[in-house]
């Protein structure tokens, strides 16, 4: 029983990362119908800036955290107006906008690796390691830290979405952009704000997943799990995103633990398969003609 | 000499590969993220065939397209009802967990990989087998299967209601570049010798659909033109290191917003055409000599 308590924990504590990663994905999707395989990109771009900003330039904690959000959510915006904004115009096809984000994700994969360079670095540890314990259960630092701060905010998301006037156009321009556009919603600034928004959750998750492992050009690539997750919960609600990225967490950390780690992605990638066979809408989407 | 040889083996080897995706791309509209995984298990397959029970280079070969077509038959029964961005994803998730299988089957060498294979993929050899498959794409392509695969591409709907059977080309499509994609994969660890499941991840897929995008949907010879300059290029700008796929990255940026319909965009450069263009231009300087 103590050992699955502790798995529940390690589970939520890994499936909050996922969290703010599958909601920036999902954001982007509920108003623009297509995956952002960049975002990947931008996860790592952030982890970059709070790394450098807490090792080279020796900010505290919290400083780095706002510079790699704040960065991240820039980077979005600029992947967004080059590679994105182009096609809006044109109004292309979803396929265009996916194999434009692979574009962007190579080249900010890339030119980390042509100017950094292909190392793994470790962050400082600034949070210690005793782990606090309760009861038989052993708590760490990081990982509360990492739990408290999706939730905190991934809580300031959901109010700024449901109770702000920027939220409500979000939430209409999700619904239908036509219709929103009508009704004199700026919906060229609601997708500036999707994307700083999304960039930002991705470079918190970035330096919080950099601080648990380590930092290096690829680590974009977990965002697939992050997708899952999205998939998971359902595409395009954010409520979904984050309970299938808790699911896929737990039950990630329940199969390292119980079975073994090398079949940890088998089951999330079968995951994958199973969910879109059996309910492509996911668990908590909106069923959709198009989708099946 | 060794290493342009060496080049073109790859581009011929690419290509293959590229020109299964073009049927399935170009010419159905469906895109797939996936191809990688067919390539992995042709490549696998081919290797267990030759190496391990010792048949023959190109029995294995078409051995191991048959099965890797039954496979994806399997694959498409499941995932072809699935629309869009769904479809993409299913593809990439089987890809991927195909990739994982591997790694972990350990009678394959697993994530170490399997060393040791014998070359018998030449210059040669991947050509002539390229020109085959080109011949057989393009009967294909202007063959009545063709016109419903081109017409599931322009209009789903009208083509299900004058009765062409959608799901069942959307299978043979399906099937016949899951075909090419395992013979390129044969082709590929052949001329390796050394084959690991990390060469087929899903970075090796979207390269695929790169390739067919980059040359031109719905267009044979811009398959072609694709897959020769995006292998090429890499290896050109061998000295630049990194900077090449950055410069990769943003060439495809560049071409989704500059130059949508790809390279080629959806016309055909044939032999009769280049003989017709070239009779054309010595007709025209015939003529200024009389002149």
């Amino acid at each position: 029983m103590t050992t699955f308590l502790q798995q529940v924990i390690n589970g939520l504590s890994i499936g909050s990362i996922y969290a703010l990663m599958a909601v920036g994905y999902s954001l982007v999707y509920s108003i623009m119908n297509f995956s952002n395989f960049a975002h990947g990109g931008v996860i790592m771009i952030g982890s970059y800036i709070g790394f450098f900003a807490m090792t080279v330039a020796g900010v505290p904690f919290p400083a780095a955290f706002a510079a790699a959000a704040l960065g991240a959510g820039l980077v979005a915006v600029v992947v967004e107006k080059a590679a994105y904004g182009p096609l809006r115009q044109r109004k292309a096809p979803f396929l265009y906008y996916i194999i434009s984000a692979m574009g962007a994700s190579m080249f900010l994969e890339n030119i980390v690796l042509a100017t950094i360079g292909p190392d793994f670095r470790t962050f400082p540890n600034v949070l210690g390691s005793k782990p606090f314990q309760l009861g038989e259960l052993m708590i760490g630092r990081l990982d509360l830290a990492m739990f408290l701060i999706s939730s905190v905010t991934l809580a300031l998301l959901v109010y700024f979405i449901e109770k702000t006037k920027t939220g409500m156009a979000i939430r209409a321009t999700s619904y239908s952009e036509r219709a929103s556009a009508l009704m004199g919603v700026n919906t060229e600034k609601v997708i500036f704000i999707i994307f700083i928004i999304g960039g930002a959750l991705a470079g918190i998750a970035g330096i919080l997943f950099g601080m648990k492992y380590t930092v290096f050009p690829t680590m974009g690539n977990i965002t697939m799990k992050a997708f899952i997750a999205a998939v998971f919960g359902g595409l395009g609600s954010l409520p979904g995103a984050v309970l299938g990225a808790v699911l896929l967490g737990i039950i990630e950390t329940m199969t390292s633990a119980y079975l073994s780690s090398t079949w940890r992605d088998l089951i999330a990638f079968g995951l994958l398969i199973f969910i879109l066979v059996v309910r492509p809408s996911g668990l908590m989407g909106k069923n959709n003609e198009d989708k099946a | 000499m060794d290493y342009i040889n060496g080049m073109i083996a790859l581009i011929g080897i690419n290509l293959l590969a590229v020109l299964g995706l073009s049927l399935l791309t170009g010419f159905t509209g469906l895109f797939s993220f996936g191809h990688a995984g067919f390539m992995a298990i042709g490549a696998y397959l081919t290797v267990w065939f030759s190496m391990k029970l010792g048949v023959n280079f190109y029995a294995a070969l078409l051995l191991a397209a048959l099965i890797t077509g039954g496979v994806s038959l399997v694959i498409g029964r499941i995932t072809l009802n699935l629309k869009g961005d769904y479809f993409i994803i299913a593809t990439m998730g089987f890809a991927e967990a195909i990739r994982l299988i591997l790694d972990n089957f350990q009678a394959f060498g697993g994530a170490r990989g399997w060393p040791g294979i014998t070359t018998h993929t030449n210059v040669v050899n991947v050509w002539l087998i390229n020109l085959i498959g080109v011949v057989i794409l393009v009967n294909i392509i202007w063959s009545r299967h063709g016109r419903n695969f081109k017409a599931i591409r322009e209009e789903e709907l009208a083509s299900q209601i004058i009765g062409i059977n959608v799901f069942r080309y959307k299978m043979i499509s399906l099937m016949i570049s899951a075909m090419y994609a395992a013979v390129s994969g044969g082709l590929f660890a052949h001329y390796m010798s050394f084959i690991q499941p990390k060469m087929f991840q899903i970075i090796k897929s979207t390269e695929l659909t790169i390739m067919v995008i980059f040359g031109g949907m719905g267009s044979v010879s811009g398959s072609i033109i694709g897959a020769i300059i995006l292998t090429a290029l890499p290896q050109v700008l061998l000295s630049l290191d990194a900077w090449r796929y950055v410069i990769y990255g943003a060439a495809v940026i560049f071409i989704m917003i500059a130059r949508p319909q790809g390279m080629m965009g959806g016309f055909e450069l044939t032999p009769a055409q280049i003989k017709g263009k070239l009779a054309a231009l010595k007709e025209k300087r015939t003529k200024k000599g009389v002149a």
